[in-house]
């Protein structure tokens, strides 16, 4: 009985970890998008508690002693110079860790907010985001922060992680591939491709969140290309899809470490693009940039920030 | 003072659109991005959202150009030539049907990295038979080469601009398929430049007059067909030869189709290409990535210095003021 009692007592503890690590996703990315006047702001909040429950309780991640630091930008990959990653921030490189790949690098400030909330970044890389010659690019790029992969052009990224995956299989190590992808890319060509080859190769050492906040660039997905019902055509494919309320740490935590099956697992997270930040509302339906259109609306955000984060983190 | 013009696409995309009910425009959900937003919602019913899945877009635009459709497909750049090659060859150039593909964001004017900066679209594009290509220098051209590409019957691949942009040209001097601008008289030098870069050419070609040097300087907005014996002959003529400057990849660019030129006519003169040396970019803003690869004003400088080994003592306070637009501004959707 005692056993159990704590085992419970260690379960919420990682929820409440996760969960607080969320909120301080959310609080970094609305404090950087009113310091530069701009930012990816719903990525966010559609994607902390993925994000969160990621980097706290699922990816098997190597330990490190302190925040790393982002380097400057040394040059693209070459002859010369070999590909820096971003994955030294994950601890990558081990046969037991995970990899981490995140596909929309849009999402890249949300990734360096997380960084930052688990110890991975120190709080002065996080200021270089965007700034010339700095690594800590808007769109993450392999040698960014976090990233393992040059993921921006949508709908890559799966099968970039597909071929890590198969290698690693035949490497026999046991560490998965994990990969956070975001709806509307799912919409390419090569997404479909991706899974087909996925299912057909059994690779059921990867797992895939998909963020689904239901939003892309020109507005609601199901204004611009639709994609339901996406839990049956992905499972019709031959994967195995679970959906579910992305906001649930402890779903989103209990399907990360459940046992792979023979075939990639797609988890759906049904998500919010405001979630925890109503003064987003009046944007609906569209999420994807966040850039002041008046003085006002900037100080709205900023006492929105005020009234919501005043005790800290 | 430089006229600094706002959403020239977008504004003469609807008003054009008005008279050519032929016209479509396809989006790959980039709308607002890529300034198809106002024809959208001025001409809902000829508005395709094709969601991000180029290939079928290009392949898609094919179809409706062989049914007599002009369809204009809106998207970055990069996800033209790069993820939708096959489709256009096979569907779009190999027919040789009417698609106008405008690409944004060309070369290094993005601070989205790799990704999204479109560096050898113009080596691979004007490889394809049949295919046309234009590039935008300025607020004239961008807001005349929706025109001059319906105006050529084949596929056309635009290099254009959009956000804020500057006014180089005469505004009742519009882009003209097939033909360069003479923007200055010289017999020093020749100076071949494009896009963005017309303007950094524009800044050294006026410093270096006041020490001294005449450059002939030619802005190219047609990069295909290319076919201009008076250019050539003009720097067989000159006194050190040819400087190319261009926001692409010296490789299969402008640098690389007048050296074929040249070649061509036994031009027994030297050539110097400025661009991107056969490397990828980081992302950064576009005044940085200029200077750090070499496709601005002191770039030209420097190099002409070494051409001729003199020195000319030129910096950043010895020349015109360059437009830099702001990172983010009511002119585009996001910071890209």
């Amino acid at each position: 009985m005692g056993d159990h009692s704590a085992r419970r007592k260690g379960r919420e503890n990682q929820i409440d970890r996760a969960a607080r690590a969320a909120r301080g996703i959310r609080r970094r990315v609305l404090a950087h998008t009113l310091s530069h006047d701009g930012g990816y702001l719903s990525q966010a909040c559609s994607s902390a508690e993925i994000f969160a429950a990621l980097y706290t309780c699922v990816l098997n991640l190597k330990k490190i002693d302190r925040p790393l630091s982002a380097l400057p930008f040394a040059g693209t990959p070459g002859p010369a110079r070999p590909a820096l990653t971003g994955a030294i921030f994950n601890g990558g490189g081990e046969p037991d860790c995970d990899n981490f790949i995140l596909s929309p690098a849009q999402y890249a400030l949300t990734l360096y907010a997380a960084l930052v909330e688990v110890g991975r970044m120190d709080e002065k890389s996080m200021a270089a985001y965007n700034v010339d010659g700095s690594t800590v690019e808007m769109i993450g790029a392999e040698h960014s922060p976090g990233m393992e992969v040059t993921t921006g052009s949508l709908g890559q990224g799966i099968s970039q992680a597909a071929g890590i995956a198969l290698a690693r299989r035949v490497k026999g190590e046991t560490g998965r591939v994990i990969l956070l992808m975001s709806d509307g890319e799912c919409q390419s060509g090569e997404f479909w491709e991706a899974v087909q080859a996925t299912c057909f190769h059994k690779l059921g050492n990867m797992l895939a969140y998909v963020d689904m906040n239901g939003c892309q660039c020109d507005g609601p997905m199901t204004s611009v290309m639709q994609l339901e019902p996406f839990d049956r055509r992905l499972a019709a494919f031959g994967a195995r899809v679970r959906r579910i309320d992305g906001h649930d740490i402890k779903t989103l935590i209990r399907l990360g470490r459940a046992p792979a099956a023979d075939v990639p697992t797609f988890v759906l997270c049904d998500t919010d693009p405001c979630r925890d930040m109503a003064v987003l509302q009046k944007r609906r339906p569209k999420f994807h940039y966040v850039r002041f259109a008046s003085p006002e609306e900037k100080a709205e955000y900023r006492k929105f920030y005020e009234n919501t984060f005043q005790e800290g983190l | 003072m430089m006229e600094i013009l706002t959403k020239v696409h977008a504004k003469h995309l609807v008003e054009w659109g008005r008279n050519h009910p032929e016209a479509w425009v396809l989006s790959a959900d980039l709308t607002s991005s890529c300034e198809a937003d106002g024809f959208r919602d001025a001409f809902p019913e000829r508005f395709l959202s094709m969601g991000i899945a180029e290939q079928n877009m290009l392949a898609f635009a094919g179809g409706m150009a062989r049914q007599g459709l002009i369809p204009l497909v809106h998207t970055f750049a990069v996800f033209i030539y790069r993820r939708a090659l096959d489709q256009v060859a096979m569907s779009v150039a190999y027919p040789n049907l009417p698609v106008k593909m405008f690409g944004f964001l060309p070369g290094i004017l993005t601070p989205g990295g790799a990704t999204h900066q479109a560096i050898e679209d113009v080596a691979v594009m004007r490889a394809l038979p049949n295919m046309t290509i234009l590039e935008a220098g300025d607020a004239t051209e961008t807001e005349s080469i929706l025109e001059a590409a319906c105006d050529i019957p084949g596929p056309v691949y635009v290099r254009q601009l959009r956000g804020e942009i500057p006014r180089l040209f005469d505004p009742k001097e519009p882009l003209k398929p097939g033909a360069c601008r003479k923007l200055s008289e010289g017999g020093d030098f020749v100076l071949l430049t494009s896009g963005i870069c017309t303007e950094e050419g524009m800044r050294a070609v006026a410093a270096l007059r006041e020490r001294g040097l005449d450059i002939a300087h030619y802005h190219v907005s047609t990069l295909k067909p290319f076919n201009h014996p008076e250019i050539v002959r003009e720097i067989a003529a000159s006194r050190w030869g040819a400087i190319t400057l261009e926001n692409h990849s010296i490789l299969g660019g402008l640098g690389s189709i007048l050296a074929e030129g040249m070649a061509e006519a036994g031009t027994g003169k030297p050539l110097r290409r400025l661009g991107l040396r056969d490397t990828f970019v980081h992302g950064a803003g576009r005044r940085h990535l200029m200077r750090e690869y070499g496709l601005d004003a002191l770039a030209l400088t420097g190099a002409v210095e070494e051409i001729t080994g003199k020195r000319f003592f030129i910096d950043e306070n010895s020349l015109a003021e360059a437009y830099t637009p702001a990172l983010h501004s009511s002119a585009k959707a996001e910071a890209l």
